[in-house]
């Protein structure tokens, strides 16, 4: 027994709530963190590439391969016809996303075989030597296409509906319509999809892909070779980036390399070039949002009526719950008295558009952002004080109810803005830039404030439950495993922080490690911003109850009441008596006390009713606001972001650093959804954009000149979240609303702001300079 | 007659290696990743463009030994001889401790996923041994090339400015230790002896002197030049074209020469964009920062003026200041050289004035006379490392009384060619040079540019640009403040 005096005070490295790098974060900066292509490979590993078609929608009449075939060095090609018991991984179940194209193309560039080769160069080379034959079909692309043609959807619309908008916009002093484009945005994580898959015995396979949802994973590699769940185990260490790119989409790259490596009885790996990686797999949904909204002359609002049509692509994927989060943030933190809110998930013969960092709803807030700035160009004021009036109220203020008939409980919006308002000097410089903007003849300057109220919990509700492993070793070491997967966001540090917190030992002995099925079974998607509720908790509960079989132990073997038994820093405290932790886990052992659990988290309130649009879908909200300046020039249309201030809600941080890295990456994400990011398609329905040197990320010099970001450190979650902390992964990627807002008043000064310059997104430099020429011609 | 060796000798952070079985288009990455293992080197786009595969290569530049950033995902291996390649893994010490750029990142939490990390790490690694006290201009300037789809870069800024501040020692920097040798080793590995690997079909050639390059072009009239592979690297990564021969020129010193005179700048064809970019701004501060705004650092260290005129694509960025600066091109072949004007170099799209046999050897800027205004505008949806979605370069000169004496004005993006806009050229000489005279000249872009749209922009919106930055150019002849500037000083 160690007899060193103990000191109470004395903390652990790595607790909760403390500021810590990412847990590979060494490793990263050395080129020593492994991502799946960094794996060793083992002897004969083989290589698969996607064959794509060239055709928006066609028949398939003939499909010559011979060509590739007969390429040395390929070892076959798969088709549809050789998927072993099915050819359809739709997530959503409604049997509408074949693996391969079986006889019809749906989008140009839909995958219809795969080569398996003994390089990957081969592999690539001869996927372009097929000679396919094809009888085309009208394609639609996109929103305003579709609409026009029949306006087939690809899954069942929702209605939101409270009171009675007909009635009220009838009424209402002020009305007005309007329409705005959303356009969508490829994820560009920067390490494109991959699989590797190594064949078992019997019936299993080893798969490991670079997924944000391995559960799924394994039931679609399951599903198509028609073996049990059992016999199919899926790892992922880590991703270069997901942001909801790799919650489905990774499915067909998985389940080819399965399929291949089962029937060649070698590994095989998959990974796409970034040009097969944009073509073939989906992105965020363009909306097109029709708004009809009444309103008294103090731009108070009366009633809405919405609708937000989406271009989903060929197949439902996501696009049910991704347009049923847009309808529920079309409120973002506006009350609406009257509301009536629809959406229409578009099928279009464009890829099939998936999850995205945030899953429809920036695109929703975007549209209720819209009608605020509209009302306020409409009665002449700041569109900040248009807000003001509209906020949700407190609970019980008879404003305080969702259009999906949630009541807004934790409301802290007012006080966001107030303060972001104070901090960051807005009335000042919003009046200097007024007054700069009349003696400046090409560029105009323009500032916004605009609010983020985000919804968390998945609205399945079933999908709110995750859980963990944690065994404790002998020697006092720690291992941890999760459901929850690691791609970039920090949610492995977090999650080993609650584990270290809740031993109280220093965070070196928690071994984190790579997500797999085998260990922990029937996981969500690591998405809709909760990995670290769900898998902390879950860590938690893992951790309690093995926390509990030690203090039980300890009470008898040291012949004393569990509440005088507790840990502490490294140690356990029994009494008086303090024994190193590593000591008391042996002893707990020899004692044969299990050192191990299974630990399980589903979050309590939530339920949810889509077909009476009513029900609690979220367990709490995140809030946050931010400030632009922008300045354009308004002979081209450049612009530049000059400072932006976030102020923004994460609860008690679990860890400050990941949470400020999770606001400016999210900002500078979603400000280049809203700028430079253009998805692009041409007449055949083929999309043009598809690798960095045509589609614009941010650059580092993009990024706004002066960024101040500041988590509301008073905040704390109302509900008993891990650490009353708050998810942290979406709410951010909203912010920017703000710089777009920004650059439409910077446009709106060439008009004097009579008029609301109606900028669609991405407010690329073309955008900005047309809408400067259409409000300098009156046209509107 | 050509003497023939048969190996590309280069050193990899610590080792010497030869190669004498090499396909002519293999790339530096795949030969890292898949014949090294390693693997700290990543591909993100394979087109040059997002920085994931950033590595540094030193070679000699008149004796001295540099160090460059460059994409390793377009770099051929071929093009490699007599330089040292410097990888992610070659920066941490052998116990592990981190070099302070690796450090700071960690400090400063500058990583998320991670996968462009060692990217950032090795190009912040090159500002770091190119620069005692880079700026924030500096910092973004050198991040150009790195896409980082996480951080949204402020915490990788404050990296990079961090080390910077602080200048830690460089005890064990991998590089500035071993300077010394590794430039001897380079010398002995530099050869004027023409390399040759042949395999099958297959022809890699690296001449050793401009007279064998000569040679070599007459042999083999169809050959692909190769200077910095930044075009012809995607040709092979994106579009599987088979080139064959190959001819890699960046050896060939006598090709990189710059000279100043009285005259003007005579910069050899094989001048990267890094090497001009101090010449040219120094002569005219507007096309150096155009030079900036052309790929990132990782594309202008390898990338030539050369190849940017030779290549014919209506959307380069040098040719429009070029024409507009009444450049011409040397090209030359085994019966000799001729010079001719920039602008008769192009003949339509896709199609040049070079024969076949010639290549081009150098291009002669004349020095404009003081009283003439020249500037040079690209407009791109990105405003850094993307393609124009047009370039103008407008020049003129104004006699006593104001009036326009001669009007130089090309485009890039607006036709099939760079090409000089005749018609608003005439409306402006003779007239005088105010802000009527720019409307008026405005309705001439007409006749001169028919652009095409595309998923850069609509015809509508370069043909209106176009229109504007005429008159961005009057009115910065004015002295109005038109343009936007995200740092001050910094074009």
């Amino acid at each position: 027994m160690d007899n060193t005096p103990f000191d109470d005070r004395k903390t652990i490295a790595g607790p909760m709530h403390a500021t810590l790098r990412h847990d590979s974060a060494h490793k990263h900066v050395a080129g020593s963190a492994d991502y799946i292509d960094d794996m060793p490979e083992p002897a004969g590993t083989l290589h698969g590439a996607l064959g794509l078609t060239d055709r928006a929608h066609a028949e398939i009449l003939a499909m010559d391969l011979s060509e590739v075939e007969a390429t040395p060095g390929v070892i076959c090609v798969l088709t549809a016809r050789d998927m072993p018991h099915s050819n359809d991984i739709s997530p959503s179940h409604l049997d509408d996303e074949p693996v391969l194209a079986d006889g019809l193309v749906q989008f140009h560039g839909q995958p219809a075989f795969a080569v398996i080769a003994e390089t990957r160069d081969i592999a690539r080379r001869a996927a372009r030597l097929a000679k396919i034959t094809y009888r085309d079909r009208p394609h639609h692309t996109d929103i305003t296409d579709a609409l026009a043609n029949g306006a087939a959807v690809v899954t069942k619309p929702l209605t939101l509906q409270r009171g009675d908008a007909d009635a009220e916009l009838e009424l209402a002093p002020r009305r007005l319509k309007g329409r705005m484009r959303i356009g969508g945005q490829e994820h560009f994580y920067l390490e494109s999809h991959i699989a590797f898959a190594i064949p078992g015995e019997d019936d299993e396979v080893t798969v490991w892909s670079s997924t944000q949802h391995p559960s799924e994973v394994q039931h679609m590699v399951g599903h198509v070779l028609g073996v049990p769940s059992n016999a199919v185990t899926v790892n992922v260490r880590r991703m270069g980036g997901g942001f909801g790119g790799k919650e489905t989409q990774g499915n067909q790259f998985a389940v080819l390399a399965a399929v291949a490596a089962k029937k060649l009885n070698r590994a095989v790996k998959f990974r796409p070039d970034r040009d097969e990686d944009m073509t073939a797999t989906g992105k965020r949904h363009d909306f097109l949002v029709d708004y009809d909204v009444g309103f008294d002359d103090e731009g108070r609002i009366h009633a809405v009526k919405a609708n937000y049509a989406a271009r989903c692509g060929y197949s439902s994927d996501l696009s049910g719950p991704v347009t049923d989060r847009a309808l529920f943030h079309a409120d973002s933190s506006y009350f609406y008295p009257h509301v009536t809110l629809t959406s229409q998930p578009l099928k279009t013969h464009t890829v099939s558009n998936t999850a995205y960092r945030g899953f429809g709803g920036p695109q929703g807030m975007l549209g209720g952002e819209r009608m605020i700035e509209e009302i306020a160009y409409a009665v002449g004021k700041d569109p900040l004080e248009v807000r003001k009036l509209n906020f949700y109220g407190e609970t019980g203020s008879g404003r305080d109810v969702t259009p999906y008939h949630q009541t807004v409980e934790d409301n802290i919006i007012r006080r966001i803005v107030a303060e972001l308002e104070a901090s960051s000097d807005y009335q000042a410089r919003r009046a200097a830039i007024v007054d700069d903007n009349r003696t400046s003849r090409i560029i105009r300057k323009g500032i916004a404030l605009t609010p983020v109220k985000f919804g968390i919990s998945f609205t399945m509700t079933a999908f709110n439950q995750a859980g963990a492993l944690v065994h404790v070793y002998q020697d006092g070491s720690i291992h941890l495993n999760h459901g929850g997967t690691e791609m970039g966001q920090g949610l492995y540090t977090k999650v080993a922080q609650v584990l270290a917190d809740s031993f109280q030992v220093d965070i070196d002995r928690v071994k984190i490690t790579a997500t797999t099925t085998g260990k922990v079974p029937n996981t969500s998607a690591t998405a809709a911003s909760s990995g670290t509720d769900l898998n902390g908790m879950a860590t938690f509960d893992a951790a309690r109850q093995i926390k509990e079989r030690l203090v039980a132990f300890a009470a008898e073997r040291w012949q004393t009441t569990p509440d005088k038994i507790s840990f502490v820093a490294n140690h356990v405290k029994i009494g008086e008596a303090l024994v190193p932790f590593p000591d008391f886990v042996k002893q707990a052992y020899f004692a044969r006390v299990q050192l191990s659990a299974a630990g399980f988290y589903k979050t309590p309130k939530i339920h949810w009713d889509r077909n009476t649009g009513r029900g609690t879908p979220f367990y709490y909200y995140a809030y946050g606001a931010s400030v632009s300046e922008v300045s354009i020039d308004t002979l081209t249309g450049e612009y530049m972001v000059d400072r932006v201030d976030v102020l923004h809600d994460v609860g008690k941080s679990l860890n400050p650093a990941i949470d400020i890295g999770q606001i400016e990456g999210g900002f500078v994400q979603g400000m280049g959804w809203l700028t430079t990011e253009e998805l692009w398609w041409d007449a055949k329905g083929r999309l043009r954009t598809h690798a960095p040197s045509t589609y614009k990320i941010p650059l580092a010099s993009d990024r706004p000149k002066i960024f101040n970001v500041k988590l509301a450190e008073w905040a704390e979650n109302a509900e008993k979240t891990v650490g009353r902390s708050k998810a942290v992964g979406e709410p951010p990627f909203m912010l920017p609303i703000s710089v777009l807002e920004a650059l439409s008043m910077a446009v709106a000064s060439v008009a004097d702001y009579r008029e609301c310059p109606r900028l669609d997104a991405p407010a690329t430099p073309e955008r900005v300079l047309m809408a400067v020429e259409r409000l300098r011609a009156g046209k509107v | 007659m050509t003497q023939h060796t048969g190996s590309i000798r280069f050193i990899l952070n610590e080792t010497d290696v030869v190669l004498s079985d090499l396909a002519p288009t293999a790339t530096l990455l795949d030969y890292l990743r898949l014949e090294r293992r390693l693997t700290g080197t990543k591909e993100g786009c394979a087109e040059g463009d997002c920085g994931a595969c950033t590595v540094l290569v030193g070679r000699l530049v008149q004796g001295e030994l540099v160090y460059e950033s460059v994409n390793a995902c377009i770099r051929f291996t071929g093009s490699l001889n007599a330089t040292h390649v410097v990888t992610v893994e070659h920066l941490a010490a052998k116990d592990g401790t981190l070099h302070p750029v690796q450090q700071a990142m960690v400090d400063y939490h500058g990583s998320q996923c991670g996968f462009c990390t060692p990217g950032f790490v090795m190009s912040l690694y090159g500002l770091w041994l190119s620069s005692d006290r880079p700026s924030r201009a500096d910092i973004e300037k050198a991040l150009q090339g790195n896409l980082c789809r996480c951080t949204g870069y402020e915490p990788i800024v404050r990296a990079a400015e961090a080390v910077a501040a602080a200048r830690p020692s460089a005890v064990f920097d991998p590089i500035l230790k071993v300077r010394a040798s590794i430039t001897t080793r380079l010398q002995h590995l530099k050869t004027t002896q023409t390399i040759t690997i042949a395999s099958g079909e297959d022809r890699l050639i690296v001449p050793g002197t401009v007279t064998a390059l000569a040679d070599i072009l007459a042999d083999h009239p169809t050959a692909t030049v190769v200077a910095g592979s930044t075009d012809v690297g995607l040709w092979v990564t994106k579009q599987f074209r088979r080139i064959n021969p190959v001819v890699f020129i960046n050896g060939l010193d006598a090709l990189q020469t710059i000279e100043e005179t009285a005259d003007g700048l005579t910069i050899g064809a094989g001048v990267s964009y890094s090497m001009a970019f101090s010449k040219i701004a120094a002569a005219y501060p507007v096309f150096g920062a155009l030079i900036d705004r052309i790929g990132g650092a990782q594309v202008r260290n390898m990338g030539t003026l050369g190849g940017n005129v030779a290549n014919g694509s209506p959307i380069g960025d040098t040719p429009p200041p070029l024409i507009a600066l009444d450049a011409t091109v040397t090209l030359r072949s085994k019966a000799g050289a001729r010079t001719l004007p920039l602008e008769a170099f192009y003949i339509e799209y896709g199609r040049q004035d070079r024969q076949p046999g010639e290549f081009v050897e150098s291009l002669f800027v004349p020095q404009m006379p003081q009283s003439e205004r020249f500037a040079v505008y690209k407009i791109s949806k990105r405003r850094d490392e993307d393609i124009s979605a047009l370039c103008g370069a407008f020049r003129i000169a104004l006699d006593d009384s104001n009036r326009v004496t001669s009007a130089r004005i090309a485009f890039g993006g607006m036709a099939g060619t760079p090409k000089r806009a005749a018609n608003v050229e005439a409306a402006l000489i003779g007239r005088q040079w105010n802000e009527t005279t720019i409307t008026e000249a405005q309705a001439a872009f007409d006749a001169d540019y028919q652009p095409l749209s595309d998923w850069r922009a609509t015809a509508e919106y370069r043909q209106l640009t176009a229109r504007n930055l005429m008159m961005r150019f009057y009115l910065e002849t004015s002295g109005e403040t038109v343009q936007l500037h995200r740092f001050e000083g910094v074009a």
